[in-house]
């Protein structure tokens, strides 16, 4: 995973920008709220919901469970219908191999949908540098590209932008009326902006949200239409998928396409679930299998259960802290909840703040559809970045004096009864300032005039006191 | 296809200690809806579709006449028999392109699912896959007593085995990528009408 190197990857600093803007950040936690609640609507219209939430995690961890013999029957499966199967370790082989499948058939123009394994694989800037213009044809993602930013939601890239913004950046790449914010004007100019670029691909990639062992087929969920829009006019179709995607057998997909759409916008499905088997007449699939970094976490117990994601969403659109930071202060291709788990696992150093920007209020954990346990593989990374030594000097010196005091009694009490001495003497800088992270934003309690202990001794008498 | 890359991939894959977990029993009971029609017009409704019930081809094509949307089509194609008409020949078509302009299709729906309004389309008599997408407004015809109620039902219906395309379709083409104001019409059909034929 790349970033910025003049910019930091530390999640505070980068959420006070977005919470500087005071009236978006509001805007911003209502809307995503309001997904919230829409996908509580849909789950709660299933009585058996509990019961798929459980089957789903059930399938993907079977599946993990036999993983090398899955992805071999797969292969052989989508071989006999005529796809070609490629395999790569990281992100780096997997952009070679797209880029030498549109360069064998002279592909000049591609266009795609939502992947967010090319993003993880920055697959788009690598493919320009060689002369091949891309083009995201989701809209949310079309919105990103032309703004020159990276998706801040895997479901909604653009729900940052207000449609004041996307007004001012369609006026400025597609030329609409300047001033126009209504967003079915700024849809129109993009659906006939983006019908030129479909009818003029040589080529069109897509992600894979879930493909068969047993058939050699894979799913693609769109509600745009544009997934199928851009494969079906080219004779090419690249489709790039993580070695995490399988599933045994078609019956599955019956699991998974119940709770996707439900948890990520609170559909009962996308309006689009299309199963491809094999190339369209006279043309080629290529399906890429990509590694980048998958394996170590199927073999570790803790954070196993996170590649079961079926990237919906639903733990970015319920997580406080995500929803009143935004998805670009967490600098990494998934945000929120989810991406806090896998960021780390790629850089520990670069993402080791993303553990701690979390409450540990669980709320992930009760909507992922898959039953990640996100809240608790958390706090595991907290105890692994503390352990590889990773921590900020502001996290790991507090910690370490807060163990001594905590480690011996007589200096706890000490400490208890110098500061309730002492703070309300001090003056206001001596406590609030930059060394004190807990006196931003908010007061200190008043410190109390004795101690727990020493009221109990004193209402009970010192016999019970010990 | 052999490479080092899947041989490296595949030792890494066998390398790590997973514990063996058994696949889950996907039998019911599921959901089951009293009256299939209505939980499925009222889903599909709910995604922005519109479900009309029709006894009878008859019926199918006085309700079409007043659509408004069927009346103002220019260039139209119906693969389904006696609905609607086609004003040019699908089979000549060679290059999907050339259905960009097509302004409404009719297709027939192999089945419908009560619980999600999607409809289920496959290619076999498509001739180009394109053509539920590309088209302004589209149609689909499915038989009253081909709803099911979940997805579980569809897939044991779907047998995959042999190249080929196909598709749930649940209401028309859309997107609140705009500050989440649902806007239908994305890229692919500004409508979807599903008769339900008794």
């Amino acid at each position: 995973m790349t970033t910025h190197a003049s910019h930091t990857t530390d999640h505070a600093p980068q959420a006070a920008l977005f919470v500087a803007d005071d009236k978006r950040a509001h805007w911003h936690d209502g809307a995503l709220w309001f997904v919230r609640a829409k996908r509580d609507r849909a789950a709660q219209a299933l009585p058996e919901w509990e019961r798929l939430r459980e089957t789903a995690s059930q399938i993907k961890l079977h599946t993990l469970s036999r993983l090398a013999e899955y992805l071999e029957q797969f292969e052989a499966s989508a071989h006999r219908l005529g796809a070609t199967v490629h395999w790569a370790r990281d992100a780096a082989e997997h952009n070679e191999i797209v880029l030498s499948i549109l360069q064998r058939h002279g592909a000049r123009r591609l266009v795609k949908s939502k992947s967010m394994l090319t993003e993880e694989c920055h697959l788009n800037p690598f493919l320009e540098r060689h002369g091949i213009s891309v083009v995201d044809t989701d809209l949310g993602e079309r919105i990103v590209q032309l703004a020159g930013e990276p998706p801040s939601h895997i479901v909604l890239p653009a729900i940052h932008r207000t449609k004041e913004d996307v007004g001012r950046i369609f006026h400025e790449h597609l030329h609409t009326e300047e001033g126009a914010s209504d967003p079915k004007y700024l849809a129109e100019a993009a659906r006939q902006h983006l019908r030129e670029k479909f009818l003029e691909a040589d080529a069109a990639l897509t992600g894979v949200n879930f493909a068969v062992a047993e058939t050699g087929g894979f799913v693609v969920c769109t509600n745009e239409g544009n997934a199928d829009l851009g494969v079906s006019l080219p004779k090419l179709h690249i489709a790039s998928m993580g070695i995490e995607k399988l599933v045994p057998c078609a019956e599955h997909l019956g699991v998974f396409l119940r709770l996707l759409a439900r948890s990520a916008t609170g559909q009962p499905i996308t309006t689009y679930s299309s199963h491809f088997h094999g190339p369209v007449s006279g043309g080629e699939l290529h399906i890429v299998l990509v590694d980048n970094g998958r394996t170590p976490i199927m073999g570790s117990d803790e954070f196993r259960r996170s590649l079961s994601c079926i990237r919906c969403g639903a733990c970015m659109n319920t997580c406080p802290v995500y929803r009143r930071s935004g998805g670009h202060s967490y600098s990494a291709t998934v945000p929120g909840p989810i991406g806090s788990i896998l960021s780390p696992a790629r850089d520990a150093r670069a993402h080791g703040s993303l553990p701690f920007a979390c409450s540990l209020c669980g709320s992930c954990t009760d909507v992922c559809p898959v039953k990640i346990d996100l809240h608790h593989q958390l706090l595991a990374w907290r105890h692994e970045i503390a352990a590889r030594g990773l921590l900020p000097i502001s996290k790991k010196l507090p910690m370490r004096l807060a163990s001594i005091v905590l480690g011996h009694r007589w200096l706890y009490e000490l400490s208890g009864r110098i500061g309730r001495w002492i703070m309300p003497k001090l003056p206001r800088w001596m406590i609030y300032n930059r060394f004190n992270a807990w006196g931003r934003q908010r007061e200190l309690p008043e410190p109390p005039r004795e101690s727990f202990r020493e009221r109990y001794r004193r209402r009970n008498g010192s016999a019970h006191g010990k | 296809m052999a490479s080092k890359s899947k041989d490296d991939i595949l030792a890494a894959v066998r390398r790590q200690r997973v514990p063996e977990t058994p696949l889950p029993s996907l039998d019911g009971p599921w959901i089951a809806y009293p009256d299939r029609a209505a939980q499925f017009a009222a889903m599909l409704e709910f995604v922005g579709g519109c479900c009309v019930r029709v006894e009878g081809v008859e019926q199918l094509n006085a309700q079409l006449a007043e659509l408004p949307v069927w009346n103002d089509a220019k260039k139209t194609v119906s693969l389904v028999e006696g609905v609607g008409r086609s004003t040019f020949d699908l089979a000549a078509v060679a290059d999907p392109h050339e259905l960009e302009d097509v302004d409404f299709a009719i297709l027939p729906g192999q089945f419908g699912v009560a619980e999600n309004g999607a409809v289920w389309i496959d290619d076999r008599n498509l001739r180009h896959r394109v053509l539920p997408f590309i088209v302004q407004h589209l149609a689909l015809v499915v038989r009253a007593g081909e709803l099911i109620d979940t997805m579980h039902a569809a897939y044991e219906r779907l047998r995959f085995d042999g190249p080929g395309f196909g598709v749930f379709i649940s209401g028309p083409s859309k997107t609140a990528d705009i500050e989440q104001s649902l806007v239908i019409g994305a890229h692919g059909p500004r409508s979807l009408t599903v008769f339900l034929m008794v």
